[in-house]
């Protein structure tokens, strides 16, 4: 028993995924990929707040029907460039090579933010809540998760500004415990919430639209499944009857 | 019907090809749940040239385009991300099932004598599907496929004098660009068809020996006769409908868990499909940590865990080769009188059971970072890889062995 526990956990360690590898704790989003709301929500805070540098160039404007929007819906609420039809992909008109000189890096695209970074969903909200005051930087502030981010804190006008509590351990190393809003912003810190969750939510669907499809199919594929398996296995017992 | 079939038979050897591989190929009748995955290596390679074949048909092997036709297949062809994911997931199934196709070799003896060529041509399988892996992992051009291809082909620099024109050799570029994606892409899609070449000579050599069984008898050795022929081995069954009926079995366990992947967990939390894959590469920016995909693990982890001596690094990259060379040998370094874990003693049975363990750790150090502790453990491991083969000769020898039945056991 002690040895079949040994083999397991050694077989299943992997599998884990390495949550711990000295990186800031996320705060759970706790997003729903049915609410569609909140992802028609997101996908206006992200065409007003985010695609002026960031694109979503594998997501197309039609594709936001999937989340219960109309194509006049899109039209005329997301689709700023007029000359654009509504298959065409979310892009922008910045020059990535001036934006490199810009921002010391061009900004990267966000269509699979939610599967490049570990925590996905989970991620994206605390990066969005994690801004602080830092002067040392060039647009004057830095985020706990991702340390000294190439961008200034463009939701500051509706979250505020926090200012980083920082505490000294035993050692002497320096570290945040925690950010405290010093200069309220046009909303609450609940509203605030609810907006970094409607944005990783709706960054979260672009990264994988087809997943609750791939989810359902899933579940007749895995109901197929067992039953062949049952008479599979049915028939095997049928003609290994013989067999001694 | 039959006259149909005669008229094919006088032109092809349709029966005959039928009868002795199929319908009068006997096999041992005490096949266990371990001979399950060589059927099942078939399957996953017929899924991945078919999966394979239709992924070529919107993939765009150009270094500008390969990342976003990769999110074209995901999003805007039909049904293209169900084929997508069938291929990633069948990759890393592939090499679940073939390692346990090999612990069964493993165990049971069944590279010993005389299936010496069987076994040779298994390592070559599974060589050649190693290098169809590596070369396939840098076709969606993520951060990952760019900077472990540019990790691997740097191992041939360190080969003294040629190592550095070697390398630009592969590449076709002094970094991994588009010529290095292109001709990748070509030997990704030539090699799977060399590799069901291989497994059909695999086939042919199995069935001219006969199959091994969990006991290691030689069922063709034994009494003669039984319910289908006088001159088959009395412990033989026919393959079909037997074991064809009971493949199946195992197909539809294997399919709950490998579609059980590809519905609902793709990613296998990072393993199958890796986080900084979902980048595009960029041959400005080094990932913090760079590691080969999980079945490559192990081998990785021997190849950092040699440190590098009279000024070259070139002595992990032996290390690493040796570690799959020595494979080729197996068969004459097991001196045993009998060839089944069943019979033979306990240092065989303590030594396989710390084999295993020791496999999966190097894995599992080679996904990791490396640390003065984790690299010690890896040349540990390391070592004891090497000494499980090593000292084979003279464990299997000495040890004090079980009686081998007559006839097989149920």
């Amino acid at each position: 028993m002690k040895k079949l526990f040994v083999i397991l956990s050694l077989v299943l360690l992997p599998l884990a995924g390495f949550a711990n590898e000295g990186e800031v704790e996320l705060e759970s989003a706790n997003i729903d990929l049915t609410d569609h709301a909140a992802m028609q929500r997101g996908a206006k805070y992200f065409v007003n707040y985010c695609q002026g540098c960031h694109t979503l160039k594998y997501f197309r404007y039609e594709r936001m029907q999937d989340f219960g929007l109309t194509k006049e819906q899109i039209k005329e609420n997301l689709l700023f460039d007029k000359t654009k039809k509504l298959g065409a992909l979310m892009d922008n008109n910045m020059p990535s090579e001036e934006a490199a000189k810009w921002f010391g890096t061009a900004p990267p695209d966000l269509t699979l933010t939610a599967r490049r970074r570990e925590g996905g969903a989970d991620w994206i909200y605390t990066y969005l809540k994690s801004f602080y005051k830092d002067e040392s930087r060039p647009f004057g502030v830095n985020n706990v998760v991702f340390p000294n981010v190439g961008m200034p804190h463009v939701l500051m006008e509706l979250q505020g500004v926090q200012e980083a509590v920082v505490e000294t351990d035993e050692h002497g190393n320096k570290h945040i415990k925690e950010l405290k809003l010093v200069k309220p912003g046009k909303l609450s810190p609940e509203e605030y919430d609810q907006v970094a969750k409607d944005l990783a939510t709706f960054l979260t669907h672009v990264a994988e639209p087809m997943k609750l499809q791939r989810q359902r199919i899933g579940f007749w594929v895995m109901l197929f499944l067992f039953v062949f398996f049952v008479v599979s296995f049915m028939l095997k017992k049928e003609y290994w009857k013989d067999v001694h | 019907m039959s006259s149909f079939i005669q008229w094919i038979d006088e032109r092809f050897p349709l029966t005959k090809v039928w009868n002795e591989h199929l319908a009068q190929y006997y096999a041992p009748k005490n096949f266990n749940f371990w001979y399950f995955f060589g059927s099942l290596a078939m399957l996953v390679l017929v899924n991945q040239i078919v999966t394979g074949v239709w992924l070529t048909m919107n993939y765009k092997p150009d270094a500008n385009l390969a990342f976003a036709s990769v999110e074209y297949i995901m999003r805007d062809v039909n049904w293209g991300w169900l084929v997508r994911y069938l291929h990633s997931t069948g990759a890393s199934a592939f090499f679940i099932v073939i390692y346990l196709h090999m612990f069964r070799g493993l165990i049971y003896g069944s590279y010993r004598k005389p299936r010496e060529l069987l076994w040779i041509i298994g390592v070559i399988i599974y060589l050649a599907m190693m290098a169809t892996a590596f070369f396939g992992y840098l076709l969606p051009w993520g951060q990952m496929s760019y900077w472990g291809a540019q990790v691997i082909v740097n191992l041939f620099s360190a080969i003294p004098v040629i190592g550095d024109d070697l390398s630009v050799w592969i590449r076709g570029d002094y970094v991994i660009s588009d010529a290095t994606l292109n001709r990748f892409f070509a030997f990704h899609y030539l090699l799977p068809f060399i590799l069901a070449a291989l497994v059909f000579i695999h086939i042919v050599a199995l069935h001219k020996v006969g199959s091994n069984n969990p006991d290691g008898i030689e069922i063709k050795k034994g009494p003669k006769g039984n319910r289908w022929s006088d001159t088959a081995p009395a412990d033989g069954i026919p393959f079909h409908p037997y074991y064809t009926v009971k493949d199946i079995v195992g197909v539809a366990g294997f399919l709950i868990v490998f579609l059980g992947i590809v519905f609902f967990v793709p990613e296998m939390g990072g393993r199958f499909l890796e986080h900084p894959n979902f980048e595009p590469a960029n041959p400005l920016k080094t990932p913090p940590h760079i590691a080969p995909v999980w079945y490559f693990t192990p081998f990785y982890a021997m190849l950092r865990a040699v440190p590098s001596f009279a000024g070259t690094q070139v002595w992990g990259v032996l290390v690493m080769g040796a570690s799959i060379v020595i494979l080729f040998f197996l068969p004459w370094l097991d001196k045993s009188p009998v060839k089944s874990i069943r019979y033979k003693g306990m240092i065989s049975k303590v030594m396989i059971t710390l084999f295993v363990i020791d496999f999966l750790v190097l894995g599992y150090l080679g996904m990791l970072p490396a640390t003065p502790g984790r690299t010690l453990v890896a040349q540990i491991g390391t070592v004891f890889y090497f000494l499980f083969f090593l000292a084979m000769p003279i464990y299997s020898k000495i040890e004090k062995t079980k009686p081998v039945p007559e006839r097989v056991t149920q």
